[in-house]
């Protein structure tokens, strides 16, 4: 909830800072006059303080009225919700891939520790970290579009089978996927270092527990349980990079339509489209709150 | 670590003396070498008035690695503050402040960022004062904590008994002693500020011509990807290699 607010404010606060105001095309034109200006701010309630415009804009937006878009005249949240479903279709892919590939390779680079294995796991995991996601995606276009020729370099298939829509979908959420797949592999081994490392399992292997698979039973579900509360805060930092891999790819999501309205001073959609992305990430703590609680029910205690 | 800061110094050293090394000036035309693919004469080749890719890349770095460092030197500065403020003062001043830092942690930064860069359009100044302002959190949390485990220290009750102020005991015995942590949050700044400003600059929101960025580069770069690929290759493979040198120091710290 504070955290709404501080969002609103900011943003708020930032809109007030556009050059030239809210009726900034009207005062380049001859044919309006100064009086004319006065009664359109009284019209829109632009005479009203500061705080009060800010009440009553946060009051609609909680509501559901997002207002219009500047370039387009059509409803804001109409715009977004038309978007919604590529965005969510791209993020499930892509939370999907980086589970995937996050923790096979977390627990070989946790049980190989120290090894070939683990150098290579880990250091693919840190070029992870220091890669703009939009640059992978560009050299991703070079060599899978531009250069082989195997996949299309942007766009979505809004219709049709598999086939017809994997193609589309691979690359950007491979990008999409690779930095939290990065982070969440990096966390996972430590995580299970540490795990692998506790008495209970040193006990475990007195008890003549073998190493490997019987190990991983034991030390897995301890290991994975902050891990899993990390990937679902993260889920909320999907939003920014599906902002930036959608706008790479053409993608028609809300992420798309974000950079769209970057481009064209929308400030009715950017400004929409920040509270959103902060209402995601609420959203997303509690559900990790509440997942937490489940997997360690020291936590609900 | 020998390697990351040998790495590091380097690309430093190269940036700073771009006028001495680059080959060519990064704005110079050559009308008859356009679109010019890596050559000997031209180790990133050309674009598309023929400017020298690799001169440009040296000066862009300038650009990319100031705005880095000077935005995590506010971003440090106002994260040490507020940290040491935290842990000095407890109770309620602590709690509000970790509050506003656990807060501005979840927002959308880069977002906020990009819509922050287009309403005001700054200039580089402006740029470095944006970026830093959402970087300090990081380093606020860990010079809490650092400083936290400090205060009860005796050496610290020994400055108070002989008369040290607040001011002197934070500065001179809390903060000295913090600094380990405080280098390490510092150094992650700076590459999480390089990455910041070069996804402002791609989307044509950061830096602005005449001025050029690894990420202004790169912003130019993808409207020529299918005829000149290696101007699309070559900023970000430099935005890698310095971000990821300074993680590598980072971690090792």
């Amino acid at each position: 909830m504070p955290l709404l607010l501080l969002v609103s404010a900011l943003a708020f606060g930032l809109l007030q800072l556009v050059p030239g105001g809210p009726l900034e095309v009207y005062l380049s034109n001859p044919g309006v006059r100064p009086e004319d200006l006065e009664r359109l701010r009284r019209a829109l309630g632009l005479d009203r303080p500061l705080w009060v415009q800010y009440v009553s804009w946060l009051g609609a937006f909680l509501t559901g009225d997002w207002g219009y878009s500047f370039s387009d005249g059509r409803p804001v949240l109409v715009r977004v919700l038309e978007r919604l479903p590529a965005s969510a279709e791209l993020l499930v892919v892509s939370l999907l891939l980086a589970v995937a590939a996050a923790v096979p390779a977390g627990i070989a680079a946790a049980v190989r520790r120290g090894t070939a294995v683990d150098r290579t796991l880990s250091g693919l995991a840190a070029v992870g970290v220091s890669l703009p996601a939009f640059w992978l995606g560009l050299m991703l276009q070079l060599v899978f579009a531009i250069g082989l020729g195997w996949l299309p370099s942007a766009g979505r298939a809004a219709d049709g089978g598999l086939t017809a829509r994997l193609p589309f979908i691979l690359m950007p959420a491979v990008v999409l996927a690779f930095v939290h797949a990065a982070a969440w592999m990096r966390y996972l081994r430590g995580s299970l270092v540490d795990v692998l490392g506790a008495t209970y399992l040193r006990a475990a292997r007195a008890r003549g527990v073998a190493r490997g698979g019987e190990l991983l039973r034991h030390a897995l579900p301890n290991a994975l349980a902050p891990v899993a509360t990390v990937v679902l805060l993260d889920v909320a930092l999907l939003v920014p990079g599906a902002v930036v891999t959608e706008s790479v790819f053409a993608w028609p999501g809300v992420g798309s339509l974000f950079t769209e309205a970057l481009g064209r001073r929308d400030y009715t959609v950017l400004l929409a489209l920040l509270m959103a992305s902060a209402v995601a990430v609420i959203l997303f703590n509690l559900i990790a709150d509440l997942v937490h609680a489940w997997l360690d029910p020291r936590v609900a205690a | 670590m020998r390697r990351g800061w040998a790495l590091l110094l380097a690309l430093a050293a190269v940036a700073l003396l771009a006028p001495l090394v680059a080959p060519y000036a990064p704005d110079a035309l050559d009308l008859a070498n356009r679109r010019a693919a890596p050559s000997v004469a031209h180790w990133f080749g050309t674009d598309d008035l023929g400017r020298d890719a690799f001169s440009r890349a040296l000066f862009g770095g300038r650009v990319s690695i100031a705005i880095g460092l000077l935005s995590a030197a506010v971003a440090v500065t106002l994260g040490v503050a507020v940290g040491a403020a935290s842990a000095y003062a407890g109770g309620w001043t602590d709690t509000v402040l970790m509050r506003a830092t656990d807060a501005m942690l979840s927002v959308p930064r880069l977002l906020l960022l990009m819509v922050a860069a287009a309403t005001l359009q700054p200039s580089v100044p402006t740029l470095v004062l944006l970026v830093g302002a959402v970087g300090w959190m990081e380093t606020a949390r860990v010079t809490r904590a650092a400083v936290r485990g400090l205060l009860g220290q005796d050496y610290v009750a020994a400055a108070r008994a002989v008369g040290a102020g607040h001011v002197r005991v934070v500065s001179r015995h809390l903060l000295t002693n913090a600094a380990g942590g405080i280098r390490t949050a510092a150094v992650l700044a700076v590459g999480r500020a390089i990455l910041v400003e070069s996804a402002l600059s791609f989307f044509g929101v950061g830096v602005q011509p005449p001025d050029a960025s690894w990420g202004s580069m790169l912003y130019q770069a993808q409207s020529a990807m299918s005829t000149e690929p290696w101007l699309a290759l070559f900023p970000g493979a430099c935005i890698v290699v310095t971000v990821g040198g300074l993680t590598a120091v980072a971690e090792r710290v």
